[in-house]
């Protein structure tokens, strides 16, 4: 275990995170540093204790649009509770990435509420990955005539925000035996390409559906050839790696790169391991919305972090 | 009633059955026929997860789980959408051989038809 100050500094973090249970981050730029920054905090306009900064970016995972089973009948409406919850902070974020599993079951009908729904965020940008339930219509169609474009028809693709160095990756349409995600090799070769001559001080975000490491494996809860991107992405003094996918906060740091996933807007899932399968957890109706959220980022300079804070819907 | 207890695909799927049915001379009841060519998916695996049939069968897959499944050989030989609880996927198997097949959401969950 690393006692480097950095590393401690995002356990605090990771803390945070623990302690709030819910549904949405905010990313906070200052200086250089991304930070994670409590949504309800940043909507009562308190702000977080010690970290200031303005909201980088939101990330927002696993809207399951279509859902209807019990464990929440209404997807549509937790979202739109998120939604207005992130136009009620007073400073909002420009950004918003969406880490994928946007729809449940692929369908157009499915895509256009999600469209429709996440045009209501008063925020500038929207950056998404497609999870595997986005295309399981086989080539991700539906996917990519709506929100292809940015990719090339990709998936995958860069861009800069305010100094930070934003990277998407996919990991649900190449998957490996063992039932883990995986890149790929053209993708492992663009990234690497898409790295190559970057300053080592630039902050680097990297978001995918798919957690970027494992775990838990016999639910394929990982990438397995993750390792191999982390590899290009390891001199970089700091490197956000975001998933969604497992519908709970998980957090890791290794070095100077912290992995985090964020929950879902629509509903839980179990710890891993804990029943037959990664399905819907259903919870008590008045515990589910402390089991929804999203995450918001803030970065800052000093120490050199990211700061990610998870808000729940209650 | 029986037909709006189940999803369209259901329908769909009891549709071929009854069509099966009916153009084969041999045929016992359609009931019959789905029961013993039909895959269900629960608790994240197929069952059976090794089914042998004769050529020209139609398989029936059926997901009982609350989570979306699907039925995708590698090969590009059949794939379902998404499955929702209770939707049904068929096929029908026109050539001797083994084919295996996952669910592309749950990729853990393998399983192989057997054609003779």
């Amino acid at each position: 275990m690393s006692t480097d100050p950095k590393d401690i500094e995002s356990r605090r973090g990771a803390l945070k995170c623990l302690a709030f249970g819910g549904g949405g981050t905010l990313f906070v730029l200052s200086a250089g540093i991304l930070t994670p920054v409590n949504l309800a905090l940043a909507a009562s306009k308190k702000g977080p204790g010690g970290v200031t900064g303005t909201p980088l970016f939101l990330q927002i995972s696993d809207t399951h649009i279509g859902f209807n089973k019990e464990a929440n009948p209404d997807v549509a409406g937790t979202l739109k509770e998120t939604i207005s919850f992130v136009n009620a902070m007073p400073v909002k974020p420009a950004l918003t990435i969406h880490t994928g599993d946007i729809t449940h079951l692929s369908k157009p009908e499915e895509f256009d509420l999600a469209q429709q729904l996440l045009s209501g965020l008063n925020v500038t940008e929207l950056h998404t990955v497609p999870g595997e339930h986005d295309v399981t219509d086989g080539g991700g169609g539906e996917y990519f005539n709506r929100f292809g474009k940015a990719s090339d028809n990709k998936g995958y693709y860069s861009f800069d925000h305010n100094g930070v160095h934003f990277i998407g990756l996919v990991n649900v349409m190449n998957f490996k035996p063992n039932g883990l995600g995986a890149l790929g090799e053209d993708q492992l070769a663009w990234l690497k390409q898409d790295l190559k001559g970057r300053s080592a001080s630039t902050p680097i975000v990297v978001f995918a559906h798919m957690p970027m490491w494992t775990i838990f494996e016999p639910w394929g809860w990982g990438t397995g050839d993750a390792d191999q991107a982390m590899s290009y992405l390891r001199r970089f003094g700091s490197v956000t790696v975001l998933n969604g996918h497992i519908h709970q906060i998980v957090q890791k740091v290794e070095g100077n790169i912290t992995f985090h996933t964020a929950r879902s807007t629509a509903y839980p899932q179990p710890t891993a391991g804990n029943g037959p399968g990664p399905g819907p957890l259903k919870v008590p109706s008045d515990q589910l919305p402390s089991m929804l959220g999203v995450t918001s980022i803030k970065i800052l300079n000093h120490p050199h972090v990211a700061s990610l804070t998870d808000t729940t819907l209650v | 009633m029986f037909v709006r207890s189940f999803g369209r695909n259901l329908v769909n799927a009891f549709a071929v059955i009854m069509l099966l049915a009916a153009v084969s001379v041999t045929s016992v009841s359609g009931a019959l026929a789905q029961d013993a060519n039909t895959i269900v998916m629960k608790n994240f695996d197929f069952s059976p997860m090794m089914l042998t049939v004769k050529a020209g069968t139609t398989v029936s897959w059926k997901n009982l789980d609350g989570e979306p499944h699907t039925v995708v050989s590698p090969d590009g030989v059949f794939r379902s959408h998404a499955l929702d609880q209770g939707d049904v996927f068929t096929f029908k198997f026109d050539k001797p051989g083994t084919f295996k097949y996952i669910c592309s959401i749950h990729p853990k969950m393998k399983a192989a038809i057997i054609v003779e």
